[in-house]
């Protein structure tokens, strides 16, 4: 069974956002990484790029499947994980630790209360 | 109800997950499609490919008549060896690809799962001369075994010297107590035999393979590993990268397309084909930029559109997105580049040969 943890919220396209003030941490989340299996590429969106809540901001290819990105809450990407696109195993391996993606400056942190609790994440992934 | 293969238990055991292939529940992965990948061109891998169909051929014409309904020269074929073929259509579409064994009382084919039902009804509209038919798909079990260290791992198995068995031979032999054919055959590029048996025999089989293998750390493989591996040495997969509106002239199998032997379904427009010219040809390529092509994707010469993506996928052993796809005429020289319209365009080279060159296979 998917590692569904707590302390983060998700969204229905399994990203996890982490929000620590007036920034968010954003991944995929271990079922998804589980379901498309060895992941080979990672597309990033670029520091300084404004996005919307639900946008389309990066590709991840595993050898089977390719994914789109989203962004799970609206503001500026501020960083992004240079390590993972060296070496996208790390998603496989800690999707939740050093295969974090990117973070994003967050424009307004009322939107996180779309997003998904970790209990009603589980839900979601139940059902497939 | 998707079916069983007689290893499933096994497969469950070993923790593969599940899919449903060819209305079979068949592994797609164990540990992941990488790592089998390397194991298998590394060392040894056990693939359960029980999904494949058996048709045995007995009678006095057998030869006669599978040469008919196929497009390579079975009549070539000396005692135990086998064949890649295709079987067509009358308008030269592909039935099949397949194997093509000659055993001592009956010529034994093995189709694609996928396939299997459909060949099987072609096969038996299409008998003629003194034949008699059998599917025998839901009776055999079929193991893999596959790579550098195949011979040593079923060495252990057998009393015969295996290294007499070459390339595209087969014998019937007695594995520890089970009657099996033996053939050194398979879809990796790696050296490696395929194991037909009885149902029956299945799970004994497959722990004396594992067994026998152990020391060299041998694997089960699934079907994800299965197709990086076969696409890697550019074999063709059927429903992807032939069909019924693929002949095999443009799919660059003419080496197993005798059109000089006695009359076969399909030869006339194949003749016809082969005088013409095709029009387009299935070729490799490989990424030159970032992106993996993907099957049905569009590909570009410029502003137009010159073919379609069939297979496509990232070789785990070249560490780069690779792709095979149909292309006009025109377009087909080797290093030519051309683009795939991916989410962004992927700038690809169309290369010769297998993509991946540094294989087992004898």
């Amino acid at each position: 069974m998917a590692n569904v943890i707590d302390g983060v919220k998700y969204t229905k396209e399994h990203e996890w956002i982490k929000i620590e003030g007036d920034t968010a941490v954003e991944g995929l989340t271990d079922y998804a990484q589980s379901e498309l299996s060895d992941i080979v590429m990672v597309e990033l969106p670029t520091v300084g790029k404004k996005v919307k809540a639900g946008d389309a901001v990066g590709t991840i290819e595993a050898v089977k499947a390719v994914s789109d990105l989203y962004a799970g809450l609206s503001g500026e990407i501020v960083e992004v994980n240079d390590k993972v696109v060296g070496e996208p195993a790390l998603i496989n391996k800690d999707a939740y630790g050093e295969g974090w993606l990117y973070k994003i400056k967050i424009d307004d942190a009322k939107e996180a209360d779309n997003l998904l609790s970790p209990e009603q994440y589980k839900e979601l992934i139940e059902k497939h | 109800m998707a079916k069983k293969t007689p290893f499933y238990d096994k497969i469950i055991q070993n923790k593969g997950r599940i899919v449903e292939f060819a209305d079979f529940l068949m592994p797609m992965q164990f540990e992941g499609i990488i790592p089998e990948h390397n194991a298998v061109r590394n060392s040894v891998g056990v693939f359960d490919v029980s999904h494949m169909g058996e048709v045995e051929i007995r009678g006095s014409d057998r030869v006669k008549f599978v040469n008919y309904v196929t497009t390579n020269d079975a009549s070539k074929l000396a005692p135990n060896q086998v064949q890649y073929s295709t079987m067509l259509y009358p308008d030269a579409g592909i039935v099949d690809d397949l194997l093509v064994y000659n055993l001592k009382d009956r010529m034994f084919l093995v189709v694609n799962a996928s396939n299997t039902e459909k060949d099987f009804a072609w096969i038996m509209e299409n008998k003629k001369y003194d034949v008699e038919i059998t599917n025998r798909s839901d009776e055999i079990g079929q193991l893999a075994v596959q790579g550098p260290k195949a011979e040593s791992v079923m060495q252990k198995l057998f009393d015969l010297d295996l290294s007499t068995i070459e390339f595209y031979h087969a014998v019937e032999i007695d594995m520890k107590g089970i009657p099996v054919i033996l053939s050194r055959t398979g879809y990796t590029g790696e050296d490696g035999f395929e194991i037909y048996l009885e149902s029956k025999y299945a799970a004994d089989a497959w722990d004396m393979v594992f067994s026998a293998g152990k020391e060299f750390d041998i694997k089960p493989i699934g079907l994800g590993a299965r197709d990086t591996l076969r696409f890697e040495m550019r074999y063709c997969l059927y429903g992807n990268d032939i069909d019924k509106t693929t002949n095999p002239l443009e799919a660059g199998l003419g080496w197993i397309v005798k059109l000089d032997k006695e009359e076969f379904i399909g030869r006339d427009p194949l003749s016809e084909i082969k005088k013409r010219g095709v029009q387009r040809k299935l070729v490799g390529f490989e990424s030159l930029t970032k992106g993996i092509p993907r099957h049905l994707q569009e590909i570009y010469a410029g502003d137009e559109k010159v073919g379609f993506v069939t297979s496509g996928t990232f070789a785990p052993s070249l560490k780069k997105g690779i792709g095979m796809g149909y292309v006009n005429l025109a377009h087909t020289a080797i290093g030519n580049k051309l683009k795939v319209m991916g989410k962004e365009p992927i700038e690809v080279q169309i290369i010769k040969g297998p993509f991946y060159k540094h294989g087992s296979r004898k």
